[in-house]
């Protein structure tokens, strides 16, 4: 960016430097929303305020790292600590926009295990820490009587002819083109060898080809099951634990797919150039702990980081007859068929296949 | 009487030396009063769009923090084999890209060239340290694609701080190194069908706005006063609720369970099974989009229109022409000012609108606006949404031009 450019976006931020001072002692914590947020309110943010005696001001974004760029480059940062994709928080850190976190001061598990060796594998990165895994899968609503039978494959998201009706789909080529392959029977191993060959590429278009027609592409995560809800699809691709949410919060009837399902993490980063940083870091250290993690699973089925937590996975918070750990994407029931998100692939090819997948939605 | 005699004042001074004195007082005060004005429409909005409009072909990233490599790509051909000396600069700047955690930089602006370059720079970048030379053999050696000839050409092509290249990209062409400009593959083009869809698009709406627009406007300017104020509050009512509640009302009205789809499954027009698409496609954006930019058609009509005597409809009918004939030979040609300020008003809110289509747009909907705040928020290539904006404004001031030469500009009239 150019030093010119730098001077516009610093001199839009005076008015957001002014807000942004007044409430210099908070610490902002930026989320994704929606029953995701509430189970970090309730497993981290509420227990942290009590023991440091810092408040924490919660916001909500759509993902990406546009606005950490956008205020990194400005020199005025006013969110603290962020929630992002993995792929998001490697690219963010390549730019030089992350706080590296040094992983020796993460707590050690109440049996003594370290840190580096209780987190599972690929979760601790140089500017990142993961809180949690969660999946792309998906869901129909059992209470609208069809006469099909119950959908078990991704196989079944594709079939139109058993199954006619609209689908929700994230308008994103991420997981949308691996659920075309996989739905097109390539193995879940094989997926981003296929997908990194032009003929793989042509492929899972090929098969979105199939239902181009019947997609509604969603961009938030609380619209699918609204659309869902609504009757508006009868299929939708979404994120396990909202879907999860509307069934044990809403009483909704959803039943999700687990075959083909996608995971991948959620992680903890800290903007350079933050004016709390030590806030934010021990904001960081207390909710990356077993005990902490291990709470947030009981308000939504997202698998905790840690082994030492995955082992203290309760009960739902307001019912206690619901198993959270039968729910989680790596439970074994539902962790058959499932694929990891290849970040490396994503931080590679996003840009290109958004364009390809831009232009192939205009067609 | 000497008649080149200058008239003098009172003091002795020629009259018109003092005249241009108390002129040039008063311009300097109304000045003073023009200039925090001037200056906040500079600040604000001149001086960012030009800055953006900068961006859109200027981008200094590569220059900047691979000084070295630079140096040696300025003069290397672009189609001969690149020599020891280039993968030393490499090296050499990936090195220093490493220790400055810039690499990331350089890895974004090259995958922008050429895709699934970023992982070839920062693993590169990372191994950068312990590279030995000869560079040339020990570098291909970490990944095989740094012998790729493309690899050179995509970084010779960002070198270039001046670039044509983004606005090559807004019109689906590409830059290459030896051969110019060729257009992309058809199944990569978005852009400019991006373009002409936003354009016919708004062209829809406008004639939607402008049929739907003058009866209403007719009958506010002709009704008697109790009627045409209530009927004035039904305009504006809706003119001043939020968009986006106007935006989602729709939504509910026209989903596939919606208000609209029920009504006509009720009637019988047509199945529970085959229900309409209304909504998340084009239809749902022309629907939307006419009924939130309504008010900016009706209005100006409407102040033209008050104006019109009703005295000259009777004149024609008195002198024996049909009511048609009255209305299209005497009427309409009077109402053209207002035809012309609202169509233009909505045809230039429509060309840049956002937010409708992208709740209500489905696949089909979407306009170029969309792909704009995209490269702004998602993919961070703002040198390509500066480019896409440059476009757009371009069309629009193009349009403009037309306008005026075609109806005038001074025919317009707002209200």
């Amino acid at each position: 960016m150019s030093g010119l450019t730098k001077k516009i976006v610093a001199l839009a931020g005076v008015s957001a430097f002014v807000a942004g001072n007044a409430v210099a002692a908070d610490l902002t914590v930026v989320s994704w929303g929606g029953a995701y947020t509430k189970s970090q309110v309730e497993a981290y943010h509420k227990p942290w305020m009590a023991q440091s005696g810092h408040s924490i001001i919660s916001e909500d974004y759509g993902g990406g790292i546009a606005e950490i760029k956008a205020q990194v480059d400005a020199g005025n940062v006013t969110w603290d600590v962020v929630d992002v994709e993995l792929s998001d928080a490697i690219r963010a850190c390549d730019e030089g926009l992350l706080v590296e976190i040094d992983h020796s001061m993460l707590p050690d598990s109440p049996d003594g295990v370290a840190a580096a060796n209780d987190f599972l594998p690929g979760t601790l990165h140089d500017c990142a820490v993961a809180n949690i895994v969660w999946s792309s899968v998906y869901v129909y609503d059992t209470s609208k009587v069809r006469n099909w039978n119950a959908p078990t494959s991704m196989a079944d998201f594709f079939n139109t002819e058993a199954y006619p009706g609209k689908r929700g789909m994230r308008k994103s080529p991420k997981v949308t083109m691996e659920f075309a392959l996989i739905a097109d029977g390539v193995p879940v191993s094989e997926i981003y060898d296929v997908l990194g060959t032009e003929e793989g590429i042509e492929r899972a278009f090929a098969k979105l080809d199939t239902i181009k027609n019947d997609v509604i592409w969603w961009e938030a995560g609380a619209q699918p099951p609204q659309l869902l809800a609504d009757g508006e699809v009868i299929f939708t691709t979404a994120w396990n634990g909202r879907i999860f949410n509307a069934v044990a919060a809403e009483d909704q009837s959803f039943e999700m797919v687990w075959d083909g399902q996608i995971y991948d993490l959620d992680l903890w980063v800290i903007p350079k150039g933050t004016k709390n940083l030590e806030a934010a870091l021990d904001f960081v250290k207390f909710s990356t702990a077993t005990e902490q993690l291990a709470a947030q699973a009981s308000w939504i089925p997202y698998g905790p980081a840690r082994a030492s937590s995955v082992a203290r996975i309760g009960t739902y918070h307001s019912n206690a007859s619901i198993q959270m750990a039968d729910h989680m994407p790596t439970a074994p029931g539902n962790f058959a068929n499932a694929l990891q998100n290849d970040f490396e692939f994503w931080a590679d090819n996003q840009d290109d296949l958004n364009e390809r997948f831009n232009a192939w939605l205009a067609q | 009487m000497d008649a080149a005699q200058p008239i003098t004042a009172a003091d002795g001074t020629p009259l018109k030396k003092k005249l241009a004195q108390a002129m040039f007082r008063s311009k300097l005060r109304a000045t003073g009063l023009v200039v925090p004005l001037l200056a906040f429409v500079l600040a604000s909005f001149v001086f960012p769009i030009l800055a953006l409009m900068w961006q859109g072909v200027y981008n200094n990233t590569f220059e900047r923090l691979m000084p070295n490599l630079t140096e040696e790509l300025r003069v290397w051909d672009g189609v001969s084999e690149p020599t020891e000396e280039m993968y030393a600069m490499l090296v050499a700047d990936l090195r220093q890209n490493r220790a400055d955690k810039t690499i990331g930089k350089v890895a974004s602006r090259v995958n922008q060239e050429l895709a699934g370059t970023r992982s070839l720079f920062t693993s590169t970048a990372r191994k950068a340290k312990k590279l030995e030379p000869p560079y040339k053999e020990s570098v291909i050696k970490t990944k095989k694609k740094w012998g790729e000839l493309k690899v050179w050409q995509a970084m010779k092509l960002t070198n270039q701080s001046l670039t044509p290249g983004f606005y090559a990209t807004s019109l689906d062409a590409v830059q290459t190194v030896d051969q110019g400009f060729m257009m992309k593959d058809e199944k990569r083009q978005i852009y400019t069908k991006l373009f002409v869809r936003t354009l016919m698009i708004s062209g829809s709406v406008m004639l939607l706005c402008l049929l739907l627009g003058y009866p209403v406007a007719y009958l506010l300017a002709t009704l008697p006063l109790r009627y045409s104020n209530l009927l004035m509050i039904m305009v504006l009512l809706p003119f001043w609720t939020s968009l986006l509640v106007r935006t989602t009302a729709w939504i509910a009205i026209l989903q596939s369970q919606g208000v609209v789809n029920d009504l006509l499954v009720w009637v019988g027009v047509t199945g529970d099974e085959s229900r309409f698409s209304l909504i998340y496609n084009m239809t749902g954006t022309i629907i939307a989009m006419t009924h939130i930019l309504l008010p900016f058609m009706i209005l100006p009509l409407y102040s033209v229109m008050k104006t019109i005597p009703p005295s000259y409809m009777r004149a024609a009918r008195s002198l024996g022409a049909t009511p048609t004939r009255a209305f299209i030979k005497v009427y309409m040609p009077q109402t053209v000012p207002g035809i012309g300020a609202g169509g233009l008003l909505v045809f230039i809110l429509a060309i840049g609108y956002y937010i409708t289509p992208a709740l209500v747009g489905g696949q089909d909907g979407q306009l170029i606006s969309n792909m704009i705040a995209y490269h702004m928020q998602k993919s961070l290539n703002w040198s390509l949404a500066a480019a896409l904006g440059g476009l757009l404004l371009g069309g629009v001031l193009v349009l403009y031009w037309a306008y005026d030469r075609v109806i005038g500009i001074d025919n317009m009239k707002l209200g």
